[in-house]
This record gives C-alpha cells, sequence and structure tokens, in this order.
C-alpha cells in the first residue's frame, strides 16, 4: 500500500503532467499579472523603460554610423587652386592626377560654377551681388579610389598634392571622420555599460517584485510544501510571472521605441532634405524587435530565478 | 510503521523537546500522543514529517532511516503521510475541491483520475455537496473535514494529525474521531496528537503521553526491537 499510488503513474502521464502545470502556471501566472493591472503595470513600465533606454542608445549608434558610413563613400579631396592658376594649367594637373590611377575621379570646379554653388546652397548667395569680383577660387575635387588607397593613406597623399606650385590650399573630409568615429566608439563604450547597469537594474526590479510575491504567499508555500511539492513544482510560477513581467515589458520598450523613432522619421527627413541627403532614420528591424523582447524575456526569467532560489529556502513549514 | 529509537531533539538555543523517546507504531495500528502543551507532541509529529530534524536516535518510517534524508527526498517522504492540523492549513483563495485537488496534482496524477479520487475523497468525510465552496464558507468542523479529505486523497500509509479536534466542541470532535476510525479499520496506520483526555480515554487504542519530553506513559514501548 505504502508506494502503491507513486508507481500507477506512468512515464507518460508524467509527461503530459509536467506540460499541463507548463500550460497552467503559465497562464494563471498571466492572469494573476492581468488580475491586478495597476501594481504589475507600475513594474512592468519601469522595467520597459529601462529596456527601452538601451534600445534607444543603441539605434541613436546605429543611424551615427549609418550616416559615417554615407560620408566614407563621398569622402574627398577639395584642392584650392591659387589664385594666379590659369584655366590652362588646371586642365594639366586634372589630366596629371587622372594618369595616376588612384583616383574614382578628378573634377574641375571653375570659379564661376563655384560661385553658383555657392549661391545655390550656402543661403548667403545674395550678399554676393554685392561683390564686384568672384572671390571663389578653382577647385579640384578629388575622389579617391576606395580600393586602392586606405583611409591611413590619405593624409600623405594630401600632402603630397598640396606640393604642386598651383595648389593654394586643400581640405579633406576623411579627419574628421576619424575623429567622429572614434568619438563613436566612445560613446558606444559608454552606451553598453549604461546598458548593462539597466540590465542589473531590470534583474534587481524583477527579483524584488517576485520576493513580495513569494512574501506573500509565505503561507501558501508552506502548505504546498507540507503536502510534499518539490522545489520545482513551487518555483515554476513565480518563474513564468518574472517571464511575463519581462516579455510585456519588452513589448513596451519595443512600442515605445517605435513610436520615438516615427515621431523623430519625419524631422530627420526634412532635415536630410535640407542637406540634400536621402539619408533615411533606421528604426527596430523585426530581428531586432524580437531580439529586445527575447532580452527582457530573459531578464525577467533570469531574475526571478535568482530570487526564487534565494527565498523558497528560506520558507519551511512550522 | 513509525519507529523511534531513543530520539534526542535540542532546538537551537537549548531547549530539549525531546529526550530519548523510543516506540514503535506497527503497520495499520492507530494511537494517540498525549501530554500538556510544550511537551514534546509536536516536535515528535514534526520529526515524522521531516519538518525537523533529530539531534540523536534514529527515526525509521517504513524500514528507512529517515534522518539522514536528503532535502530533495523530503517532498517525496511527506506523500506518504497525510497530516491533519488544528487550524486546518487550508488554501484559503481555492475551493474545497482545489484543496482536495492539491496532493494530487502535486504528485503528477493524471488529470483524469483526479475528479474521481477528488470526489472519493470528499465523499468519504461528508462534504461532496461542498466541493465548490470556498473553505471561509464552511464551519470549523466542515474545514477539518476538508483538511482531512486533503490527507487521505492520495491514499497514504500513515496519517498524522495534530490536535485535530482542538476547536471543535465534543460532539464534532467524536465525528472526527470516528473518522479516522474508519480510516484506520481499512488499513491506514494513525497517530494522533490530542490533549483531550476524555474522547481518548473512550476510545480503545493505545496512549504515548510525553511529559517534558519524556515519556511518562508508553503503551508501545514493548514493540520496539534494538
Amino acid at each position: 500500500m505504502a508506494g502503491a499510488t507513486a508507481h500507477k503513474v506512468s512515464f507518460l502521464d508524467r509527461f503530459k503532467m509536467a506540460l499541463f502545470l507548463h500550460k497552467k502556471n503559465s497562464t494563471d501566472s498571466l492572469l494573476s499579472i492581468l488580475k491586478q493591472p495597476t501594481n504589475s503595470l507600475l513594474t512592468i513600465m519601469v522595467l520597459a523603460i529601462a529596456l527601452a533606454l538601451p534600445g534607444i542608445f543603441y539605434i541613436m549608434t546605429n543611424n551615427a554610423k549609418a550616416l559615417s558610413s554615407n560620408w566614407e563613400s563621398t569622402m574627398a579631396i577639395s584642392l584650392y587652386l591659387e589664385e594666379s592658376a590659369g584655366q590652362q594649367q588646371a586642365q594639366e594637373l586634372v589630366g596629371q592626377l587622372l594618369a595616376q590611377d588612384k583616383f574614382q575621379s578628378v573634377s574641375l570646379t571653375s570659379k564661376e560654377q563655384a560661385l553658383e554653388e555657392f549661391k545655390k546652397y550656402s543661403g548667403i548667395g545674395d550678399s554676393l551681388e554685392m561683390l564686384t569680383e568672384n572671390p571663389l577660387p578653382m577647385v579640384i575635387n578629388v575622389v579617391p579610389d576606395e580600393a586602392k588607397v586606405a583611409l591611413s593613406e590619405l593624409q600623405p597623399l594630401v600632402e603630397s598634392l598640396e606640393k604642386n606650385p598651383i595648389v593654394d590650399s586643400s581640405s579633406l573630409d576623411a579627419e574628421w571622420i576619424n575623429r567622429y568615429q572614434e568619438i563613436l566608439k566612445i560613446s558606444e563604450k559608454i552606451g553598453s555599460f549604461i546598458s548593462l547597469l539597466l540590465a542589473i537594474g531590470v534583474l534587481l526590479i524583477v527579483g524584488n517584485t517576485i520576493r513580495l510575491a513569494i512574501l506573500n504567499r509565505r503561507e501558501e508555500i508552506q502548505v504546498i510544501k507540507l503536502v510534499g511539492a518539490t522545489d520545482a513544482f513551487i518555483r515554476r510560477p513565480f518563474l513564468y510571472t518574472g517571464l511575463w513581467y519581462g516579455l510585456m515589458a519588452g513589448v513596451i520598450a519595443a512600442l515605445m521605441i517605435s513610436i520615438l523613432s516615427n515621431l523623430v522619421a519625419s524631422s530627420t527627413g526634412r532635415l536630410a532634405e535640407l542637406y540634400q541627403s536621402q539619408y533615411q532614420l533606421l528604426g527596430l528591424s523585426l530581428s531586432q524587435t524580437f531580439t529586445l523582447v527575447g532580452i527582457g524575456a530573459l531578464l525577467g526569467l533570469f531574475g526571478s530565478w535568482i530570487s526564487v532560489r534565494k527565498h523558497l529556502k528560506e520558507i519551511q513549514p512550522t | 510503521m513509525i519507529e523511534f529509537h531513543q530520539v534526542f531533539k535540542r532546538y537551537e538555543g537549548g531547549h530539549e523537546a525531546l529526550k530519548g523517546v523510543s516506540f514503535a507504531l506497527k503497520n495499520g495500528e492507530m494511537a494517540f500522543l498525549t501530554g500538556h502543551s510544550g511537551a514534546g507532541k509536536s516536535t515528535l509529529l514534526k520529526l515524522i514529517a521531516l519538518m525537523e530534524r533529530p539531534t540523536r536516535g534514529q527515526v525509521i518510517l517504513d524500514g528507512q532511516n529517515i534522518s539522514q534524508a536528503k532535502d530533495r527526498q523530503i517532498p517525496f517522504h511527506r506523500r506518504k503521510i497525510g497530516m491533519i492540523f488544528q487550524d486546518h492549513r487550508l488554501l484559503y483563495d481555492r475551493s474545497v475541491y482545489d484543496n482536495v485537488a492539491l496532493p494530487l496534482v502535486i504528485a503528477g496524477v493524471a488529470d483524469r483520475d483526479i475528479p474521481k479520487r477528488v470526489r472519493a475523497a470528499l465523499d468519504k468525510v461528508g462534504l461532496l455537496t461542498k466541493e465548490k465552496q470556498l473553505p471561509i464558507q464552511l464551519s470549523g468542523g466542515e474545514q477539518q473535514r476538508v483538511g482531512i479529505a486533503r490527507a487521505v486523497v492520495n491514499k497514504p500509509p500513515l496519517l498524522l494529525a495534530d490536535e485535530p479536534t482542538g476547536n471543535l466542541d465534543p460532539e464534532l470532535s467524536a465525528e472526527i474521531m470516528s473518522l479516522f476510525e474508519q480510516f484506520n479499520q481499512v488499513g491506514v496506520s494513525v497517530l494522533i496528537a490530542s490533549h483531550d483526555l476524555g474522547l481518548i480515554a473512550r476510545l480503545k487504542h493505545p496512549v504515548i503521553t510525553l511529559k517534558d519530553g519524556q515519556t511518562i506513559r508508553n503503551d508501545l514501548i514493548e514493540e520496539v526491537h534494538s
């Protein structure tokens, strides 16, 4: 008679029971979250904000990177020619540079073209009307072939071009791209650190919420332990609660981010138009959204696991 | 069923609750445990349910020395024991049915078998019509009977009861005791801690009386074979 009842439970029954319990636990814990919406919503919103911040930061650096890669492809050297240089000399230099086979394109902008462009884009074109003489020099725009000239070789190349007697001065866009990328790296590091802190914050918030839930159900846990429940049985509903918190927070965070990026997208679109750019703001892709929700769920699960591990041991029937 | 061999229990702080208690409860036997509060009755029951561990001596259940059981074996050990408490220890946010079904759900009994077994247990304690109610809607005696139904639903070989009639009037107490006798008649071993001496005297079962952690009456001592 002793263990007779235990032996009657077949393996298949155990498996079915486990499945059933998982289903029941997950829906029960979801329902209990939904039953007290104010309490749970507060926690979930805090979690969502903590998850959304790294997400927003990620989008920002992502866009900043995308911007700089846009620039890299249009990396150009501008050679400003001496006032004294004639059209003839300028054409000759263009010919020499073209022969070197390092450049994607070499083009000459005459004084008149330069003035036209200046009028068109600077916004102060009208004031130039007052000048009797065109103050702008001739410019040779040199676009190095990315495949043949590395970023580090650009500076020496510019220096050698400047040695040409008809070149007055030059400007290289790459220099500040380099700096920009360094700054990006720094801000990325800061961003990862802040994300880590926020992730720990999520763990602590979920852990504390679960801790309170466990303490609230202290007597129930004692009774269930007395009736022979294993730790796994008691643990499961709390783990599901944590999972649901994290999952819902992840979904809300994704919503927050998509609202934000939609709000900003129209403005950046106009800004890009002003800069004659085709640039479009990058939001979260579908897979990134799933990743965010997944990270939320995992953090929720892990946070509750830590809490459950710590506090279920302390509750013993008396 | 249960054997105690020179069991001592000293709590942290130095209080000695049991001082060398020995007895043996045979399979299918029913016995009472009496004594004033603080005499060690609850401690003795807790040792059997592994809610406490003995400081010295052996507690043997079903031939196994449970003093050496590992923590993770405790739940499976408790499934062999039906426990009944003075304060019922029911889950008050769940229906009578759910309370009684709890041990079956925990033990992983197949879903289709649960209703049948819950209703059989409720029928035995005469609460079949109240399965949908919440425990709080029931009287004290009825709540105790829910506790008993929960204890027997998994058909454990042993029932332990700690002051099961503590808060009940004599008539209800007698009813509860006769329930225990019914279970005992179908082969379940029963150990009941109670200070209701009048009731105990009327029922002809062996008695262990504790005083300050020692037995002053022990009807079960001759069965100890050391």
